[in-house]
């Protein structure tokens, strides 16, 4: 079977999300899709397995051009996808989860278990993966259930299986078993989409490779022809504007001190130190950690172990309330979930994590709580027809605003800030940096989560870059480049 | 998600949450007046206000806890074991005013056992209340072995009597004792950071807490508050019947739901006024005694106050769904 996509385009609302795409894939190949978050990738599987419509383009199937209507007509067509978290019922068992809405039956209506179990085994058999099919699929590891995702779709007669991140959760010994079904199933001349950012696997498993960015299929090479290094000019590869407005920083002393960081599977012996005055930038893939090592420095998840000082002084931070204490702010990734409360006004935003220092005789004072939030909506440039309005009428940089005014308003010595201009239009992005500036010019220490890989570049004054839970390096950002920065984040070591 | 309709249309919902519980209450007050002259006499005023009190006292700790989002089911028990705790101890010779205050100070701690459980446990609070209105209920009758404690050291103290039957200026010492835990009420909520707080809870309980609020500890509070005044109507109330009765309180769990949400308060938390919920029981007494004057049999009026309660949640869901 051969698969050929061409031209495609797709747009979400006004956002052209994919442009002319072209794809493709034969019997007996693996061929890895690569690209950074966002370029487009997921859209484009999810095209070729029906869960999406397209606007522009073609789908040839052995030449013949198809539309799948939906994710179960291009399973008909024998297109299976593993996704990355993986749709199990963790309840129920491995037979029940493999046979879920194609069981077989009996008459009456009836479960043929027998049949289901015996086709089952036979199908994990053929994988070589000895899986007891009784049990609840929540009590395997992440490696015995992809598995059984694949003896799934085998047992569909899958042609075409595409693999998003199947190595993301896997050990060592999981990961060559996984490479060794691959080959197998080659054999069988079944196609493999292997969707990965780690290079070493994909030079390793991968026939052909073809780089995504911005929406655009940039090029595709037979793997024996290419290099990392040319993959990750392909994928960071555009042009910087001169948009940001540029740092100037004076260091002063170190106000947050971290060392030994560690949560089990999650982030391990993560160090460093951030001044007075700078920005310090996390850099790295999403799910290499970064937002859960903040989550941790400001007591919303708990540390397994670790030391965190914060100007000298070492601080055991509990909870949220306590990270205030000790002067540290929070502007959270998700600003809807964590970062607003939607439905209250802006006013009662901005004055949450402050409200206790305006109580005169156990009542809040008015008139000084409602001028802090005057002063703080005017010098952030909140725009907004008044402090009563709901926070949710606000656009989404006014928002940002108004998350960053809270923290402002409390006085945050160190600031951490993760993602702080995700979807937010250009216009108030600058406004967000040249308030980073000024607040840095005063002293504030800032870190900055960012996974926009320009604004790593052009706002800040050093790198850290985390690659799965652990600091793969930390660089100056006047001696950083994309490609430097993109080998730390796929798990490479830079060369000097 | 439209962000470009700018036209407002009229919304049923919304009026009602701004202006509807005082218009209803006001039409209800004409409908009632004019069927029977007799319900603005001064004597059924006073009857009427003395028999708003228990269920606005619960309505307001009630009032708390529907801001964040949770339910207090258990009220009704807890009125009835704190009264019967009273009680007893009156029998044993604890002097009248001394008695009610442990009982009140027992209600605030099985509302605090209340909220341990669902800021802990992270239990729903439906289900938690829903078992300690069980628990409660039952240790009320293994406490007054099912039947009524009473005594002659009830008939006779001026002190005991006093809080649920006396009369001060004319009008009923309970109401007072309604109207200034009323003031105390709205001013924590609408005056004080813990107010403010629980406000910021029921609106969005993950933000809150990442912008430093105890959330726990503020949910143990709330849920003490409702036991404590759920204690107070149970003492107003033994002090009435000059008895702890094992069943005291069964079903006001549903009145003072009901008067917090004819007040215009939502049920998905954050959003709802004090003066609402005052409004709220004002409209559920108004309502009780007007179909008793008309002579309305007392199935029929749970008939009408469940098709009143129903409206009043349809009118906040379509306020919501803007």
């Amino acid at each position: 079977m051969q698969i050929e996509m061409k031209n495609i385009s797709k747009s979400f609302g006004p956002n052209k999300v994919l442009r002319d795409v072209n794809f493709s894939i034969h019997a007996g190949e693996v061929h890895a899709l690569m690209g950074e978050n966002g370029a487009g990738k997921s859209t484009l599987m999810n095209i070729l397995t029906g869960l999406l419509d397209f606007d522009g383009g073609h789908i040839l199937v052995d030449g013949q051009e198809t539309r799948f209507k939906n994710a179960l007509d291009a399973e008909h067509h024998g297109i299976a996808f593993i996704h990355q978290e993986m749709n199990n019922f963790a309840e129920m068992s491995v037979v029940e989860n493999m046979f879920l809405n194609r069981e077989i039956k009996k008459g009456f209506g009836m479960l043929d278990m027998k049949e289901m179990k015996k086709q089952a085994k036979a199908a994990l058999a053929k994988l070589g993966a000895d899986i007891p099919v009784d049990i609840p699929v929540g009590t395997l590891s992440v490696g015995r259930q992809q598995m059984i995702e694949i003896a799934k779709s085998l047992m569909n007669k899958t042609q075409v299986l595409i693999m998003d991140e199947p190595t993301a959760a896997l050990t060592e010994n999981e990961i060559a078993k996984l490479f060794e079904i691959i080959r197998s199933l080659k054999k069988q001349g079944v196609a493999i989409i292997y969707i990965s950012h780690r290079m070493e696997e994909i030079f390793q498993i991968s026939d052909r490779l073809t780089v995504m960015r911005d929406g655009l299929s940039v090029n595709t090479y037979m793997t024996k022809d290419t290099d990392v290094k040319q993959i990750v000019h392909d994928m960071v590869g555009r042009e910087m504007g001169d948009f940001y407005p540029g740092r100037n920083p004076k260091f002063g002393e170190v106000y947050l001190k971290a060392e030994g960081l560690t949560s089990a599977g999650v982030f391990n012996n993560v160090n460093f130190e951030v001044h007075s005055g700078e920005v310090l930038a996390f850099s790295g893939l999403m799910g290499a950690g970064r937002t859960e090592i903040m989550r941790a420095i400001f007591g919303i998840d708990k540390l397994d172990s670790g030391k965190i000082w914060v100007k000298g002084k070492e601080v055991h931070i509990t909870s949220p309330e306590h990270a205030i204490q000790n002067n540290i702010g929070f502007v959270t990734e998700n600003r809807k979930d964590e970062g607003l409360i939607l439905d209250a006004s802006l006013s009662d935003n901005i004055d949450l994590p402050s409200i206790d220092g305006f109580v005169k005789k156990g009542f809040i004072d008015k008139k000084a709580d409602q001028d802090f939030v005057n002063m703080l909506m005017k010098r952030l440039g909140v725009k907004a027809q008044s402090s009563k309005d709901a926070a949710s009428s606000l656009s989404g940089g006014n928002q940002q605003k108004v998350v960053l005014a809270k923290w402002v308003g409390s006085g945050s010595q160190i600031l951490i800030l993760d993602e702080p201009t995700r979807g937010v239009d250009v216009g108030a992005k600058r406004e967000i940096y040249d308030l980073i500036n000024e607040l840095t010019d005063r002293g504030t220490a800032v870190i900055m989560v960012s996974s926009d890989l320009d604004e790593v570049l052009g706002f800040s004054d050093n790198i850290a870059v985390v690659y799965e839970g652990k600091i793969q390096g930390e660089i100056a950002t006047k001696d950083a480049t994309q490609d430097k920065i993109m080998t730390l984040a796929t798990g490479g070591e830079l060369d000097e | 998600m439209n962000n470009t309709e700018t036209k407002r249309k009229f919304n049923v919902g919304e009026f009602y949450a701004k202006l509807g519980p005082l218009a209803a209450l006001l039409i209800l007050v004409i409908l009632v007046s004019v069927l029977n002259s007799s319900f603005l006499n001064v004597n059924n005023i006073m009857n009427l206000l003395q028999q708003i009190s228990v269920n606005a006292l619960i309505a307001f700790g009630m009032q708390f806890v529907i801001l964040t989002a949770g339910i207090d089911l258990s009220v009704g028990s807890i009125l009835a074991l704190s009264g019967a705790f009273a009680a007893q101890m009156i029998l044993m010779g604890m002097p009248p005013l001394l008695a009610f205050l442990v009982g009140m100070i027992a209600g605030a701690i099985f509302g605090a056992f209340n909220g341990l459980l669902i800021a802990y446990g992270k239990a729903a609070p439906f289900i938690v209340t829903l078992a300690t209105m069980a628990i409660f209920r039952g240790a009320t009758y293994v406490l007054t072995n099912g039947n009524p404690i009473t005594g002659p050291k009830m008939n006779s103290s001026f002190s005991f009597q006093f809080l649920g039957q006396g009369y001060l200026f004319g009008v009923p010492f309970q109401v007072y004792i309604m109207i200034v835990l009323y003031a105390i009420a709205y001013l924590l909520l609408h005056k004080t950071t813990f107010g403010r707080k629980t406000y910021a809870l029921g609106g969005n309980e993950k933000a809150a807490f990442v912008a430093g609020v105890n959330t726990k500890k503020l949910l143990i509070l709330i849920y003490t508050i409702a036991g404590f005044l759920s204690a107070v109507a149970g003492m107003i109330l033994t002090s009435q019947l000059a008895s702890a009765q094992p069943d005291a309180g069964t079903g006001y769990e549903m009145d003072a739901i009901a008067a917090v949400v004819l007040g215009g308060t939502s049920l998905a938390g954050g959003k709802g006024k004090m003066f609402g919920t005052l409004v709220g029981a004002l409209i559920i007494g108004v309502l009780n005694n007007g179909m008793n004057l008309l002579g309305i049999s007392s199935f029929y009026q749970q008939i009408v106050k469940g098709i009143v309660i129903l409206i009043a949640v349809l009118l906040d869901r379509k306020q919501s769904q803007n």
